[in-house]
């Protein structure tokens, strides 16, 4: 079965935070850890939507996210981009490239909770 | 037979011929450029005038007392035009360009313009030629009355009149002559082309005559030959004894300084010379002109001796012989022959001198106590002309009453040695104005005037002997019985005979002083600047400026000045031609400094160098522009170069200064950039531990729904990223103190195997979780370096796990190698991972730095090999990436090894 949220984070203690919180939110989730990876999971997980972090190895967070535009099959798919910079630049560097939503390192559990909620378009449901 | 009163009245009727002859020859000259008054045959004639009663009469005289001295007198010019004329063709050249108008004009603008120097220059000028114009009064005197005294009807209406009112009455006619002649314009270069006509034309009538006679006496005698066998059986002999003796010596060099010095000879051969290729010309005929001179002297004169009574004058052998032979046609033509020699040399020697006077003394009178040009209403022409006729009168004034001092002596020859030695004291100055650069103007003023204080003590006092028994005595005595001060023998030296005497003491006094002054004075600017343009003459390819400040001179005022002394049609021609040049209305006329001078050498042409400086200078600058007055502009105008100089050194420090401010400031925004980047880049790692243990405080906090295993992690995860945390911000601090310099630890001797072994003591169990295999390589003995051991070995330890933590391969391998070479201990670590791609080498030991395949499990914050390299310089090493023996990457730590 298809799965709704894909994670690209290279930091493990990090990965395991948001798979907890977003797995206790109610969604199926798997995950990655760098650029390619990433991008190879889209295309084969066709998740509902992404959460992406900027600072990835092999290829970065923003390479991804011009790939998964650049694509027909991908263009749809909504991204929410986790910086750790949290700098107006890298956001007006995603947004340029399309991204949906933002989540700044470090963030509350509640924030991404609710930013990959309206992503997903589930507003009225509850966990 | 001749009558005094007809050859007076043949003379006057010459004069008026000779008269008409100008005025025409005036009038052509004028009218036609290319008429035949300006061919080199006139020139040559006119430079003739150097053959004057003094050769025409004098000259027998002489050869009749002295054998062949008399030719010295001609060898003198012939060596000047022959060989010397070149010295001929610059001064030529010089004063054509400088508008020279006499010696007394050339030497004071050589020597800076200097009129005090013109003045003395005409002084001696007149004074000099005196016994010269004395000389051809007693010529023509004698000769009248060798005509008179030939019998009792000759005398006519001469009876009663002696000698002396006979040479008064000469010397106002020919004053008069002078005036009517040479003073009735006033010219820009003071060329008089009817008067060198007239001056050619008696150059002809003199030869001739003197052939004539000499032709009439071979002829009577029966040829050279017979004429000298007669004499010689007679026993008249030639005197050749003294022949180039000191005396001979002496009149050679006189005569040499004469034809250039002279003022008449100046004139005709300098002023009045229209065209420098007229000298080639000249440089043969003048002398072939002088051989046919004194082709027949001797033979007249050994004739004369033979022929006339006892006690005959010799001098007037010329006119005599034929008149003793019945030939009073040809008598008439020697008489006027004669006559013509005297009267060009009296024209054109008080017209020079009377310029010289008039330039040189009258007009700095005039323009010192006039109030200046302006409130002189007459014009300065009309002055000039008036100072000249008052000059002419008062030159043969002098003349005659030298005549009137000295009538006793018979010769003439010796009378004209007198002026010619007075004249040679300016030939030294003369040439060193030609040609040496360093001689200045208090030299040249002290030699000429100490030359002429010698030769008035040694041969112009001496000269009145037979006149004045207190000069008699003095001769004898000396001056209060000094008699080492006796003018003919001069410090007691009495082996000369008087002219040479006095030749050699004056002239020796002169050049002494002129060499020796010039030596140790400094010229001034304008002297210097004087000095180029004369010496430099063929060199210089264009007229020198004029040395005028451009200043509030209108061409109006210059025009006023102009008009004033070169009249009303010179002027204006001069003024627009200058107008058309610069292509402006004559009206609009800028003077400009080039104009100016030229105007300056204009005025030159008529007042005189030094006046026409002054006068220029006062309608320049409205008031006297002083040389010193000059110098204090030019040495302002030298302070602001050298202050403007300075400013423009400062300016440039200024500007290297500003460069240097530029450059620290780009390298404050270089920091400033790298500042941002670095607390970027801790931001960035202290958010990535902060983020986990936010998170999981939050999952904690929660508090539902977590088994205890799980809650266990998650505090544990909590905590590690905690230690992360700190370790990051002690490697940070660690890395600022080192990069500041600072070292907190000492340097001293220590073991550095034993701190690489305890490293891999430390990295074993690392190793051996990763599954690595450890590659012992050559090992060194014990070695001493100088460190921290706890360092080195923090160094070791971050190589080593560098290499575990981002090798990949499938087996992998570290190799530690150390070894001692060349008083350097080298370690490497080497792997065969993945290695460090090309483009990252530089970057490796940049903080935060840790390359492509480095991933945030490998846990450090990329600091570690940028602290690594600051300790491993710290203890004076270094740490490189270099091409180890494994495929992966091999860092080599290198240390000083302490003996």
């Amino acid at each position: 079965m298809a799965i709704d949220i894909l994670i690209a984070e290279d930091e493990p203690s990090i990965l395991e935070s948001l798979d907890f919180i977003l797995r206790r939110a109610g969604w199926s989730i798997s995950a990655v850890t760098d650029g390619d990876a990433a991008l190879e999971a889209v295309r084969r997980l066709k998740p509902r939507m992404l959460v992406l972090d900027v600072m990835l190895p092999k290829r970065s967070g923003f390479d991804v996210l011009k790939q998964i535009r650049a694509s027909v099959d991908t263009r749809a798919l909504p991204v929410l981009i986790l910086t750790a910079k949290g700098q107006q630049q890298d956001r007006r560097v995603a947004e340029e490239l399309g991204a949906d939503g933002f989540v700044t390192k470090p963030y509350a559990n509640a924030d991404v909770v609710g930013a990959v909620r309206q992503l997903l378009g589930e507003n009225g449901r509850t966990p | 037979m001749l009558s005094a009163d007809f050859v007076i009245a043949t003379a006057i009727g010459y004069v008026g011929l000779l008269f008409v002859l100008a005025y025409f020859g005036d009038r052509r000259a004028r009218s036609s450029k290319s008429s035949f008054l300006h061919s080199p045959a006139v020139y040559t004639l006119s430079i003739s005038v150097y053959c004057t009663s003094w050769t025409f009469y004098g000259a027998v005289g002489n050869a009749a007392r002295s054998g062949l001295e008399f030719l010295t007198i001609y060898l003198g010019p012939t060596l000047v035009f022959v060989g010397w004329w070149f010295l001929l063709r610059r001064l030529v050249r010089i004063s054509h360009l400088q508008r020279i108008t006499s010696v007394a004009d050339l030497l004071s603008s050589r020597f800076g313009k200097s009129n005090r120097l013109a003045v003395l220059v005409t002084c001696i000028a007149v004074v000099g030629i005196a016994p010269y114009i004395a000389l051809q009064l007693k010529a023509v005197t004698s000769s009248i009355q060798a005509v008179a005294g030939a019998s009792e009807f000759g005398q006519g209406s001469l009876k009663g009149i002696d000698d002396v009112g006979l040479a008064l009455g000469i010397a106002a006619g020919m004053a008069l002559f002078t005036i009517l002649f040479g003073t009735r314009h006033v010219d820009a270069k003071e060329q008089h082309h009817g008067v060198v006509a007239a001056i050619a034309f008696e150059a002809v009538v003199k030869l001739a005559a003197l052939l004539a006679v000499g032709i009439f006496v071979v002829h009577v005698g029966g040829g050279f030959e017979s004429i000298f066998a007669e004499a010689a059986a007679n026993g008249i002999v030639v005197d050749t004894e003294n022949t180039f003796d000191a005396r001979w010596l002496t009149t050679l060099g006189l005569s040499i300084a004469a034809i250039v010095c002279l003022p008449r000879q100046f004139q005709v051969t300098v002023v009045e010379n229209s065209d420098e290729n007229h000298l080639r010309i000249a440089s043969w005929a003048f002398p072939a002109y002088m051989l046919l001179m004194s082709l027949f002297i001797l033979p007249i004169a050994v004739f004369g001796l033979t022929k006339m009574p006892p006690g005959s004058n010799p001098d007037m052998f010329a006119l005599t012989l034929p008149l003793a032979f019945g030939q009073d046609g040809l008598a008439l033509f020697a008489f006027i022959g004669g006559f013509s020699s005297a009267t060009s040399m009296i024209i054109l020697e008080s017209i020079a001198l009377s310029i010289m006077v008039s330039n040189h003394i009258v007009m700095p009178l005039i323009l010192r106590f006039s109030s200046g040009v302006s409130s002189d209403g007459r014009g300065v022409t009309r002055l000039l002309l008036v100072a000249r006729r008052f000059s002419i009168v008062l030159i043969l004034s002098l003349g005659f009453f030298y005549f009137f001092f000295t009538r006793d002596s018979d010769a003439l020859a010796p009378i004209g040695l007198i002026s010619f030695t007075a004249i040679a004291q300016f030939f030294p100055a003369v040439i060193a104005a030609l040609f040496w650069r360093d001689a200045s103007l208090k030299a040249a003023t002290a030699a000429i005037a100490a030359g002429f204080v010698f030769w008035v003590w040694c041969s112009f006092l001496p000269s009145f002997e037979s006149v004045s028994p207190h000069v008699a005595w003095l001769l004898a005595n000396g001056p209060w019985g000094i008699s080492w001060l006796r003018p003919e023998a001069m410090f007691g030296f009495d082996g000369l005979e008087p002219l040479a005497h006095a030749a050699f003491w004056s002239l020796s006094i002169n050049v002494l002083i002129l060499t020796v002054v010039s030596l140790l004075t400094t010229p001034s600017a304008l002297e210097r600047i004087q000095a180029s343009v004369f010496v430099d003459v063929f060199k210089r390819g264009h007229v020198p400026r004029g040395n005028f400040v451009p200043g509030s001179a209108t061409a109006n005022d210059l025009f006023f000045v102009a008009e004033r002394v070169l009249g009303d049609t010179r002027a204006a021609a001069l003024f627009d031609a200058e107008a058309r040049d610069s292509g402006v209305d004559p009206d609009m006329l800028e003077p400009s400094p080039s104009f100016i001078g030229r105007l300056e050498r204009e005025l030159a042409g008529s007042i005189g160098a030094a006046s026409a400086h002054v006068m220029l200078s006062k309608v320049v600058s409205g008031s006297d522009v002083s040389l010193e007055e000059m110098m204090q502009i030019a040495g302002e105008t030298q302070q602001v170069i050298t202050y403007s100089q300075e400013l423009e050194k400062t300016s440039a420090e200024l500007r290297s200064t500003a460069q240097k401010l530029e450059d620290a400031n780009a390298q404050l925004r270089e920091l400033d950039s790298q500042k941002d980047e670095f607390l970027s880049q801790v931001s960035h790692e202290v958010r990535t531990p902060m983020t986990s243990i936010r998170s999981f405080s939050e999952i904690l906090l929660d508090g539902e729904d977590i088994d205890a295993g799980q809650r266990q992690h998650f505090v544990s995860t909590i905590h590690q990223e905690s230690l992360r945390l700190t370790k990051l911000l002690d490697e940070i601090l660690d890395l600022s103190a080192l990069e500041r310099g600072e070292r907190n630890w000492e340097n001293l001797p220590i073991n550095a195997e034993a701190a690489l072994d305890r490293a891999l003591t430390v990295c074993e169990a690392l190793l051996r979780q990763r599954g690595m295999r450890v590659e012992q390589g050559e090992r060194a003995r014990p070695t001493t370096v100088e460190g921290d051991a706890d360092r080195l070995c923090q160094v070791f330890i971050n190589l080593i796990s560098n290499a575990v933590k981002y090798n990949d391969a499938d087996t992998p391998v570290l190799r530690i190698s150390s070894s001692v070479r060349a008083g350097n201990y080298v370690v490497d670590v080497a792997d065969n991972g993945p290695g460090i791609a090309k483009g990252e080498r530089k970057l490796i030991f940049e903080k935060f730095s840790r390359g492509q395949q480095g991933t945030a499990d490998q846990g450090g914050a990329g600091l570690g090999l940028a602290i690594s390299r600051q300790i491993v310089t710290r203890m004076n090493g270094s740490l490189d990436l270099v091409q180890g023996q494994l495929p992966g990457a091999c860092f080599r730590v290198r240390l000083s090894v302490m003996r």
